[in-house]
């Protein structure tokens, strides 16, 4: 008989691995956090995620669940009853939260990873210039999504919230080494409240890294090698 | 009330066809309309205004957008019928993931089979069958992905499915010897009916292949 127990595959700096971590927090649902070694694959991701060989991996009950999106929900329908629904009510509500999800990541944050590996001003000006249009974008749509409750979700922290939320800490560590703010009190008003209320929810501070610690791991792992 | 259902659609379009097969396996009506792509209507621009791409499904005035964000939409509003998901959460979760799965590594290769040739087109012809199999090591002995009914993943797969004929003439290579019972499965989608009524004959679609291949493919 398989045991009831949740493993999640990750490591502490990916963003994707925080989705499914503060999901279960949110449920109260306890979880062993098994975490990869940077650089090297363990035998127990290829066998749970043997087609992408990706983090994060949800293990509950010895059966895996992949892709940190995937996961948020599964965990949201799974804990139904252990927590608020991390979905809207409505159909069409649902159906914004996914669509607003799946342009954070084909979008929005592969435009944020560009600032940082930019090279030259013309270059980082150009895809500054993407990010800032896309976090109009999410402005807009956190005004229309909240419907003037605290997050994209209402009450309480959802789907959309934990989608987007999860990459403040790379933002933050973006605008530190660009010396150039992308959220705040002028350009973005709501999405700026709304990321100090993200932030310091009791679900999401035990997983978010601190924002000097993820830029010191930053810089070794875009360290550029020496001639 | 009537419920008001537009579809914004293009013919060929293997992500159009999700949605107008979803919409048949629900027996929704709908008004299907025509998209010129090189000359986007206002109303596509309007309801879709951040990629301004079909399907653009308008319910009762409000847009949904992303063709399985669509598919998932029609089966939480009209489920009464033929569920497109599975009720287990594992089950479910398993077949968003093979969505995701044909959304990224089948669609990749496909796209440049056509839009390619020489060395390029190789490689995404290699990658289209090896994706291609890895689904079908995952479908087994079921006749459809969703086991004994047609579901989420076969609407996700038919439009691949309905461009299979045009993939193989523009690569000049045959899908059926290195994926057998995938082939049958996908014979078995494209003969049911609401898919009957929504994919285009095979034969437009390799002639539409052809004619933007000439544009891409200089």
């Amino acid at each position: 008989m398989a045991s009831d127990e949740v493993k999640v595959i990750g490591a502490w700096a990916s963003p994707f691995v925080m989705r499914p971590r503060i999901a279960l927090n949110l449920k109260s649902v306890p979880y062993e956090f098994v975490q990869e070694t940077f650089g090297a694959k363990s035998e127990l991701l290829l066998k749970s995620n043997p087609v992408h060989k990706k983090i994060p991996v949800l293990i509950h009950a010895d059966k895996p669940v992949c892709e940190s999106n995937i996961i948020v929900e599964y965990v949201d329908e799974t804990w139904s009853a252990s927590g608020p629904s991390m979905l809207p009510s409505t159909p069409y509500d649902r159906a914004i939260a996914r669509f607003w999800a799946a342009y954070i990541d084909e979008k929005w944050f592969p435009s944020l990873k560009s600032i940082l590996k930019a090279e030259g001003e013309e270059e980082k000006k150009a895809v500054l210039a993407q990010v800032e249009e896309g976090n109009a974008l999410l402005e807009k749509a956190f005004i229309d999504c909240s419907k003037g409750k605290p997050f994209f979700n209402g009450e309480h922290i959802g789907y959309l919230d934990i989608a987007f939320g999860c990459f403040l800490a790379w933002l933050r560590v973006t605008e530190l080494a660009g010396g150039h703010k992308l959220i705040d009190e002028v350009k973005t008003p709501s999405l700026s409240k709304w990321a100090e209320r993200f932030c310091n929810d009791p679900a999401v501070k035990p997983v978010m890294p601190e924002t000097a610690t993820l830029a010191e791991f930053a810089k070794k792992i875009f360290a550029k090698p020496t001639a | 009330m009537a419920d008001e259902v537009i579809l914004l659609d293009f013919w060929p379009s293997p992500f159009g066809v999700r949605a107008r097969i979803a919409l048949r396996e629900k027996g929704v009506k709908f008004e299907y309309r025509e998209e010129n792509l090189r000359d986007k209507s206002p109303l596509l621009l309007q309801m879709n205004p951040v990629h301004k791409k079909i399907p653009v499904l308008i319910h009762n005035g409000k847009p949904v957008c992303e063709s399985m964000n669509v598919v998932q939409y029609i089966d939480e509003v009209w489920s009464d019928k033929n569920p497109l998901l599975p009720s287990d959460p594992y089950q479910r979760a398993q077949a968003r993931f093979w969505v995701d799965f044909i959304d990224t590594k089948v669609y990749e290769p496909a796209d440049k089979i056509w839009s390619t040739k020489g060395e390029v087109q190789e490689t995404a012809k290699k990658e289209y069958i090896e994706a291609l199999k890895i689904l079908e090591a995952e479908l087994g002995d079921k006749p459809y992905f969703g086991g004994d009914n047609f579901g989420f993943v076969d609407i996700a797969m038919t439009g691949y499915y309905m461009w299979f004929e045009a993939s193989e003439k523009c690569g000049n290579f045959r899908i059926e010897p290195e994926c057998p019972t995938l082939m049958a499965s996908a014979r078995r989608c494209l003969q049911r009916d609401s898919v009957v009524n929504s994919v285009p004959d095979p034969e437009k679609i390799v002639e539409f292949a052809f004619k933007i291949r000439k544009i891409y493919c200089v």
